[in-house]
């Protein structure tokens, strides 16, 4: 069993005892632990099962690399799913529960899967995909879709606040074992400015817990003064907790700091993300140990060796009575002997290499521990919990030469760098054959803006194992020069690599060689992807799912490139890594979303009137990061009654339109209507001062892409009005020709929608509104259809604009948007006598419909020409060049044979769905049904008391009177006749009154 | 995140200020022009793995479109420049040359 030793635990305090539970058992631990070393203390080993199979999981690791020992951490709305246990801190009240279980952890359903594992090989959801659908949805689905899923999402709100920072350094130096203090140490002594961020609570890496002897004293007390150090030194910023989660251009780094994650509710932000820019990266990252692949290795109380003396170490937890080492390396010597400190027994370490008598070696069996060597584990015994060994030699095929009771083996299969963030902005590696494995190679570093190496990888992260050349790396890496401390360090042997235990394992054997823990691949699965055909190490993982949990393939990703490469027949090097990608440990999305949540996620741009519609029953329509009036309800009335009764209004009496969102760009220069010649496809040049004119706009591909009104105010100025969506979006198209391609045309523009409150007065009683406000001629005679007028109304200054979009008469008035809101209560009020009501957007879209004018972004999707639309009149013949004009020349745009604008009527009289689509006879090359028109804007229409819709249709002007048939979605096909666009006053007499 | 250094204002402008706008140095091709023309300037972009010329604007800064040299494989930036320039600058071509001896050169 495991349990807590009596004395020791270098960082654990004893006399501060925190309460927890786990699956509601209540346990107790003592700060300083991590949630797994007080399970651990508590005996509890078995802490969750495994994704496909449901097999019993243990804690294996002790640090981020941990795959099995996931919980559900919190409750209610503070409930995490998949935490670490590994990376936890302990702290009083602590609420876990294991997770991937039904009903419980010690008896699950799932582990059926486990009983039908030959049925569930690699590529098996490749594979189930291939069969019948019905198979699928009936047989394979429903059963993966009840067993899977790791933890649960929470249901509701995060309550924490969660905030993000932004800091720059001339180095950042990612972790804070010897080697990242080291090169801190030198880098701030140059004065350069340093960030040193360390992922856990605790500076000093694994040399404390490794007896490293640093200028002949433990490590911990160099680790304390050279942290004192660095806290003394202003240009240097020390963070525990904090996460270098990847590393991106030009020295961009994100970070993630668990701020109040182990005190929660104590009014902290939860987490931190840093956005750091440092001028150079160095990675002190570390390495992580290696699981050895042998039959029974996911059985609980098999743990990584490094574990197992962390754990002993650090937090005073002994995870066994009796503990097998199992090794190919002379590092995990350290773990007998923690061990057998500890007052434990090591009945045998189990060696797989030939030879092995470096100073560790002879130090544990000066000991009395039992070493053979050639020998390895055949299988492990034990179902919930490790009962004991059997030991083979590692060159045979798997017989059984002994038996060894035990309760936990520690193993290891050598150690893997830590190149993640090396990785991550093109970093490449090399194949260390000595450690048999990948390390950064300092010829082919990332780069940044000048060419030069970006990061830098020091210490165990960059290959070196051995305490004394780490500090001497790390010195160099920061630019130093001087010695390094002394460090006594054992002189350790040449490890041997083993991808396989024993070498020539049975089929049996290998199928229970478990190499990913959390997404259950086996050496077996992995052997049989490359009998399929999978020599790609990147469509091998996503075949087998190897290395696609959550924890990354931390452990798994080189034991199973080494099992691909050996069963391809080809070097590790040559077969080569899957793609390192951020983030290097799971961020949590509060963390990047940060203070942009609930009212701050974005923008709200609000127009003048905003708050006047706010208080008179609004309806908001969400328009880009505009809130527009949908409609204006009053007590009893649904959004569609009110719709109705605001179109009726308008046409009978007078409506009045915030719209103020229309863009207002103004364009001005002695080569400003030369511009606006290219910019439109028809002319407004030739526009005299005081006229509006609706123009086109397309892109050089020749489709259209806006609309407006343009009014000339004066000799060298055009005010040009875009769609409410397109000012940013125009005024850019327009500045980027103008900078990047007639840059010596002299025009200015200006992006003013926000300077103006722009007031639709529409209806047959508008003049009549107007002239009560009072201050300008708005006779048809003084301010006819389609011209512009500057004045006063109401006594505010003015611009009124004669243009409809909605058939009536009607005046757009423009007004200083501070006086917007005084402008509009003054029509309200004034309108009263005239029936006066505000409408919004979705009447705004009936009105145009029936009137048959189109609308960007409902008519048009980006293939749309003017042509289509019958707007040919708009495009100019005479103009020589304009932009889109080339576009419009190539013959698929300027053939007859397209879908062209039409109006659509229901023969009875309903609406017709959106976008639906009117299918035509045979199929095309895809085997899909032909089409041959679709449907762009459908309304119910109160002025004419019928569905009216208009719809692009193959040659659809052509064919007036013809009958389409349009399916709806859940059965059945409306039928329309193809008619006039125009339903409404198709003479266009009530505009021009 | 690349940084790249406005040629107007003189910002070191982080990506986030930044708008991507495709290919530079592109020559227009308007009504007269062939199909083949026509297509080259439409679609035919380059994307090479290596030295590349792109157009960017400072569109949270001060609004102006520039170019900018670098590579595509490294992040390298070789320079930036105004957008008033029918061609690589001298002066970056060169710089580029030292440090891509095996460029192939403007094309
Ligand atoms: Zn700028």
């Amino acid at each position: 069993m495991s349990t807590r030793l009596a004395r020791g635990g270098r960082l654990i305090d004893r006399a501060t005892a925190h309460e927890f539970t786990f699956n509601g058992k209540r346990m107790a631990g003592f700060a300083g632990d991590t949630l797994a070393s007080a399970l651990l203390a508590n005996d509890q080993m078995l802490v969750g099962r495994s994704f496909k199979y449901h097999r019993p999981r243990g804690i294996v690791a002790s640090g981020a690399e941990e795959p099995n020992a996931l919980v559900n951490l919190g409750q209610g709305a503070r409930l995490e799913p998949n935490q670490r246990t590994t990376t936890t801190e302990l702290f009083p009240g602590l609420a876990a529960a294991s997770q991937n279980h039904w009903p419980s952890l010690e008896f699950d359903v799932g582990v059926v899967n486990n009983a039908v594992a030959r049925f569930l090989p690699a590529g098996f959801y490749y594979k189930t995909f291939l069969q019948p659908r019905a198979a699928w949805k009936h047989l394979f689905e429903p059963v993966i879709r009840a067993s899977a899923g790791l933890g649960r999402a929470p249901t509701e709100a995060d309550p924490d606040r969660y905030e993000q920072a932004y800091a720059h350094c001339d180095l950042l130096v990612v972790g804070g074992g010897i080697a990242g203090l080291q090169a801190a140490l030198t880098a701030a002594g140059t004065g350069a400015r340093v960030i040193v961020l360390e992922q856990t609570a605790h500076w000093g890496g694994r040399a404390p817990v490794d007896d490293v002897l640093i200028d002949e004293k433990p490590a911990d007390h160099w680790v304390a003064a050279t942290v004192a150090a660095l806290s003394a030194m202003p240009n240097v910023t020390l963070r525990l907790r904090c996460m270098a989660a990847g590393v991106y251009d030009h020295g961009y780094v994100l970070a993630e700091e668990r701020v109040a994650d182990h005190t929660p509710g104590d009014g902290r932000p939860k987490k931190r993300l840093w956005r750091i820019r440092a001028a150079k990266v160095i990675t002190a990252t570390g390495a992580i140990e290696r699981p050895l692949p042998f039959a029974g290795n996911d059985i609980p109380g098999v743990m990584l060796a490094s574990a197992v003396r962390d754990y002993i170490v650090n937090w005073a937890v002994s995870p066994g009575d009796r503990v097998v080492i199992v090794t190919n390396n002379d590092d995990a010597y350290r773990t007998a002997i923690a061990v057998h400190r500890a007052g434990l027994t090591v009945p045998a370490v189990l060696d797989a290499r030939t030879e092995a008598d470096g100073d560790l070696v002879q130090e544990v069996r000066s000991l009395g521990i039992a070493v053979h060597l050639n020998r390895g584990i055949a299988k492990v015994k034990g179902g919930r919990r490790v009962s004991g060994v059997a030991v083979c030699a590692q060159a045979g095929e798997g017989a059984v030469l002994d038996e060894i009771a035990c309760d936990a083996v520690a193993m290891s299969g050598g150690w893997s760098p830590v190149v993640h963030l090396w990785s991550h902005c093109g970093g490449k590696l090399i194949w260390d054959e000595a450690q048999a494995a990948f390390r950064p190679d300092p010829q082919r570093p990332p780069i940044t803006h000048d060419g030069q190496a970006m990061v830098a990888a020091v210490g165990s992260a960059n290959g070196l194992l051995q305490a004394d050349e780490v500090l001497a790396d790390a010195i160099r890496a920061a630019g130093g020069s001087g010695p390094a401390p002394k460090v006594h360090a054992p002189a350790e042997a040449a490890m041997v690599p083993v991808w396989m235990m024993p070498q020539g394992a049975s089929a049996e054997l290998r199928a229970k060689m478990w190499l990913d823990y959390q997404n259950d691949v086996k050496v077996a699965d992995v052997q049989l992807a490359a009998r399929e055909g999978y020599e790609s190490v990147e469509h091998t993982k996503r075949y087998t799912t190897l290395g696609m949990a959550t924890d990354q393939g931390k452990l798994s990703n080189i034991n199973g490139l080494a099992v691909l490469a050996g069963s391809l027949n080809a070097p590790i090097p040559q077969v080569g890594t899957t793609t390192f990608r951020p983030p290097y440990t799971p961020v949590t999305l509060g963390a990047l979303a940060g203070e942009a949540r609930g009212e701050i996620f974005q923008p709200l741009r609000r127009t003048p009137m905003h708050d006047w519609h706010q208080a008179h029953g609004v309806y908001w329509e969400p328009v880009g990061l505009w809130r527009r009036p949908y409609c204006y309800t009053r007590p009893g009335e649904s959004h569609a009654d009110a719709v109705k009764r605001e179109v009726v209004n308008a046409r009978s009496h007078l409506g009045l339109l915030d719209a103020s969102t229309l863009g207002k760009i103004v364009v001005k220069g002695p080569d400003a209507g030369r511009f606006l010649d290219m910019m439109y496809t028809n002319v407004m040049s030739s526009l005299p001062v005081g006229r509006c004119r609706y123009g086109l706009m397309c892109n050089e591909n020749g489709f259209l892409m806006d609309d407006g009104v343009v009014a000339r105010i004066s000799d060298d100025t055009w005010l040009c009005h875009t769609t409410s969506g397109g000012a940013d979006r125009i005024h850019a198209h327009m500045e980027d020709w103008l900078q990047c391609e007639w840059w010596d045309w002299q025009v200015y523009t200006a992006n003013l929608t926000e300077q103006y409150a722009q007031i639709a007065v529409v209806g047959p009683s508008a003049r009549k509104l107007l002239e009560k406000l009072g201050g300008m001629d708005v006779s048809k005679e003084a301010l006819p259809f389609m011209h512009w007028a500057e004045g006063t109304l109401a006594g505010i200054p003015a611009r009124a604009f004669r243009i409809s979009f909605s058939g009536e008469l009607s005046y757009e008035i423009a007004v200083p948007a501070g006086q917007g809101l005084a402008f509009w209560e003054a029509c309200i009020a004034a309108g009263k006598e005239f029936g006066l009501m505000p409408y919004g957007t979705e009447a705004l879209h009936v009105l145009r419909a029936e009137k048959g004018f189109i609308m960007i972004g409902d008519e048009t999707d980006g293939t749309v020409i003017p042509q289509d639309l019958n707007l040919g009149w708009a495009v100019s013949k005479k103009k020589a060049d304009f932009i889109g004009k080339r576009g419009q020349e190539r013959t698929f745009l300027a053939s007859p044979d397209r879908w062209k604008l039409v109006g659509l009527e229901t023969l009875d009289g309903s609406v017709l769905p959106d976008g639906a689509i009117a299918p035509a006879p045979g199929m095309n090359a895809n085997g899909q049904r032909n089409t041959q028109g679709r449907v762009t804007s459908t309304y119910y229409s109160p002025t004419l008391k019928k569905g009216i819709a208009m719809g692009l249709v193959h040659r659809g002007p052509d064919r007036m009177g013809e009958v389409l048939e349009f399916p709806k979605i859940w059965g059945g096909v409306v039928k329309a006749r193809i008619v006039d666009p125009v339903f409404y006053d198709k003479a266009g007499e009530k505009q021009d009154v | 995140m690349l940084i790249l250094e406005c040629p107007y204002c003189g910002v070191k402008a982080e990506e986030t200020e930044l708008s991507p706008g495709h290919e530079a140095h592109l020559k227009r091709f308007g009504p007269g022009s062939s199909d083949e023309q026509f297509e080259s300037y439409m679609f035919a972009r380059k994307n090479p793995k290596g030295v590349h010329f792109e157009r960017w604007r400072h569109t949270y800064g001060c609004g102006k479109w520039f170019l900018a040299a670098r590579c595509t494989a490294t992040l390298e930036v070789f320079g930036t420049y105004p957008a008033q320039t029918s061609e690589p600058p001298a002066d970056i071509v060169a710089k580029i040359k030292a440090r891509r001896p095996n460029w192939e050169g403007v094309k």
